[in-house]
């Protein structure tokens, strides 16, 4: 039973790597840039539906702000790549991943100018309490994660798979110059690929403050993400699902089967033998191409 | 603006391009010898601090400047310099033997880490060595016996045939003994750039597949840039221990990898000069925010995360409009002079590029 509960509340905790570790795959899908700053935008999303939904700032009903700091995201994040980001444009990755992890220190800076660095919670109708099952405590926040979570990996990949524009962005992730031939408006796909990786980063930091506090140095989560997004594969969204998972299950087993100490390194040492071993991830679809 | 005249082949490969720039930074030297005379103790540590980082900022130039790739775990070498030098000198090695072996303790120790890291490339790279950072952390306080986990340890006094150096006690000293390992960083950088090595780094950061049709192998070559780097950083991080005086597990944390990077792109990527104007700009960061804050809105007021805030915003401002860094900026200018009135603005544009990747789907 231990090991059930273990199980589960390592599943809700992965689901929320996942689900930033999504936002990373996103634009890694459609530009090869890495947002360092993936973990920060699920941080500002969370704030920012804090700020609208706390009695103690705006005070909108949660069911309001919620799609409203969905929209904010997307908005910001299609305005970040407007502004800033297409300035790089067919530059090295390494120039995307300075620029990220600034603009990451940046964002954190504001968002403790405006919110503070206390801890705040969320007054989310998803933390009414846990449900028992067969002796297997839930919370109704984690129940939510999970279900959210499924369900928009699921239609991020239909969307990748199926839809013109998904294939418009895979188009423009591997060869900018061709797609440009074949009538696709690479820049504003960029565009749309950052707007929407800010709206799922908006919704994991909903997720992700209806489970607890949260202060703008939950940002730095986005690091546990990113070794979920490596372990699963990059540029591979059930992947980085998988894997934000087999981290978010780790964690609660190494604390509580290792040596304290042991148990943190854990997520990481298994990001370094991967990498070692299967350098595009445990779930990836990399065929080498043919000259 | 001076020519020149190219006699022989020798002469693209020279230490100075001519007696000019011989003569500049000839006297540079003889200015940063008199220095402790010219300035009082205060700015002398901070001067001191400036060259630490410009050491540790060759390191990591060499591996990301001129091979190319970008590591975002220098602090866990910086550490296990710092480390490694203060325990040989706990266990009776004089100094002399200590800093070196250190930082070759270091490069090899590099190298080994390298061997499979260079599988990896581009962006895998940043994020194993981003791994290896906070593994760092973590792996100090798991060797207590050895590293003395969270309480940290002290770095003992220095000794050279008598001479004791120390941190606070003679900052004079200290200081030119960071510049003396400044200066033969420097020279040994230099040397490398020009040496086949040196060409064979920067054919591997252009393009891999013209560097293999050239007959480099490319993971020799990434796995000997490592080392390097590693070993150069590990002095580096050796004299950041003697300079704070204690070394604890956050002493070098992922910030200061991060930092690291971030200095040498302010710099200037792939030039000596970049590595020390970025240094500068890194440590009079924060005593030029503090000044700022106190004038502009009254001293005692704490802004957390002020200085990371700004520190990234520079740098953002930076990639967008001076990728090149600092020394680029200064080397427009000095073209600017040199060629007046004949310098025209398209001279430094960059030519467009485009992404293609290996990746199928």
């Amino acid at each position: 039973m231990e090991v059930l509960q273990l199980l589960v509340s390592g599943l809700a905790n992965g689901c929320v790597y996942g689900l930033i570790a999504l936002g990373f795959v996103l634009i890694y899908k459609a530009t090869e840039q890495v947002n360092f700053a993936q973990g920060d935008f699920m941080m500002l999303g969370a704030f920012i539906t804090l700020g609208l939904t706390n009695a103690h700032y705006m005070g909108l009903p949660f069911w309001v702000a919620a799609p409203l700091a969905i929209a904010i995201m997307a908005v910001l994040g299609y305005l970040l790549d407007f502004f800033v980001l297409r300035h790089l444009f067919g530059q090295s990755q390494t120039a995307v991943v300075i620029l990220t992890i600034a603009l990451g220190f940046v964002i954190r800076f504001i968002a403790g100018l405006i919110w503070t660095h206390e801890p705040q919670t969320l007054e989310s109708p998803l933390a009414i309490g846990d449900i028992n099952v067969g002796g297997v405590v839930l919370g109704m926040a984690d129940v939510a994660v999970i279900v959210v979570t499924v369900l928009m990996t699921f239609f991020l990949y239909q969307f990748f798979q199926r839809t013109k524009l998904g294939l418009a962005m895979q188009a423009a992730s591997q060869n900018q110059m061709a797609a440009y031939f074949m009538g696709i408006p690479v820049k504003r796909v960029q565009g749309m690929i950052w707007g929407l990786s800010g709206a799922v980063a908006a919704v994991a930091g909903i997720l992700f403050a209806s489970k607890g506090a949260i202060d703008p140095n939950a940002g730095l989560l986005g690091i546990k993400a990113f070794a979920a997004a490596v372990i699963g594969g990059f540029g591979s969204l059930p992947g980085a699902l998988m894997g934000g998972l087999i981290v978010g299950v780790i964690e609660p087993f190494a604390s509580r089967y290792f040596p304290a100490g042991y148990s943190q390194i854990a997520p990481y040492t298994l990001l370094l033998f991967v990498l070692v071993f299967r350098p595009h991830g445990l779930f990836s679809q990399v065929r080498t191409k043919k000259v | 603006m001076r020519i020149h005249f190219k006699t022989s082949y020798e002469h693209d490969i020279r230490l100075f391009p001519d007696r000019w720039s011989f003569l500049v930074y000839a006297l540079l030297i003889v200015v940063a010898v008199l220095l402790p005379w010219l300035i009082d103790d205060f700015f002398l540590g901070e001067v001191t601090n400036v060259l630490i980082w410009a050491i540790a900022g060759l390191g990591l130039m060499m591996l990301t400047g001129q091979t190319g790739q970008a590591s975002l775990g220098h602090a866990a070498f910086l550490a296990l310099g710092c480390y490694s030098c203060i325990i040989f000198m706990e266990q009776g090695l004089p100094f002399l033997i200590a800093f070196p072996a250190a930082g070759i303790l270091t490069g090899i120790i590099g190298t080994i880490i390298a061997i499979p890291a260079i599988r990896l490339h581009g962006i895998y790279l940043a994020i194993a060595t981003m791994a290896l950072s906070i593994l760092a952390d973590d792996i100090i306080v798991l060797m207590e016996p050895i590293t003395n986990g969270v309480s940290g340890k002290f770095a003992p006094v220095i000794n050279i045939f008598g001479i004791e150096i120390e941190r606070w006690g003679t900052p004079d000293r200290f200081y030119w003994l960071v510049l003396v390992v400044a200066i033969i960083c420097t020279l040994i950088y230099r040397n490398i750039l020009r040496s086949p090595l040196g060409r064979a780094f920067a054919a591997v950061r252009d393009s891999e597949v013209s560097a293999t049709a050239m007959g480099i192998h490319i993971s020799r070559t990434k796995a000997i840039s490592f080392g390097i780097s590693c070993a150069i950083t590990g002095l580096a991080g050796a004299l950041m221990g003697f300079f704070s005086g204690i070394v604890t597990n956050e002493t070098f944390s992922i910030v200061i990898s991060i930092t690291l990077l971030m200095m040498i792109v302010i710099g200037g990527l792939g030039s000596i000069h970049g590595a020390f104007f970025g240094a500068v700009v890194v440590a009079f960061l924060p005593q030029f925010l503090s000044l700022a804050k106190e004038t502009v809105i009254g001293g005692g007021v704490a802004i957390p995360g002020l200085e990371t805030g700004v520190f990234g915003m520079i740098l953002i401002l930076f990639i967008l409009f001076e990728p090149m860094g600092i020394y680029g900026r200064w080397m427009k200018i000095r073209i600017w002079f040199e060629l007046f009135p004949f310098a025209r603005k398209d001279m430094f544009k960059r030519q467009k590029s485009y992404l293609k990747t290996e990746r199928l789907r």
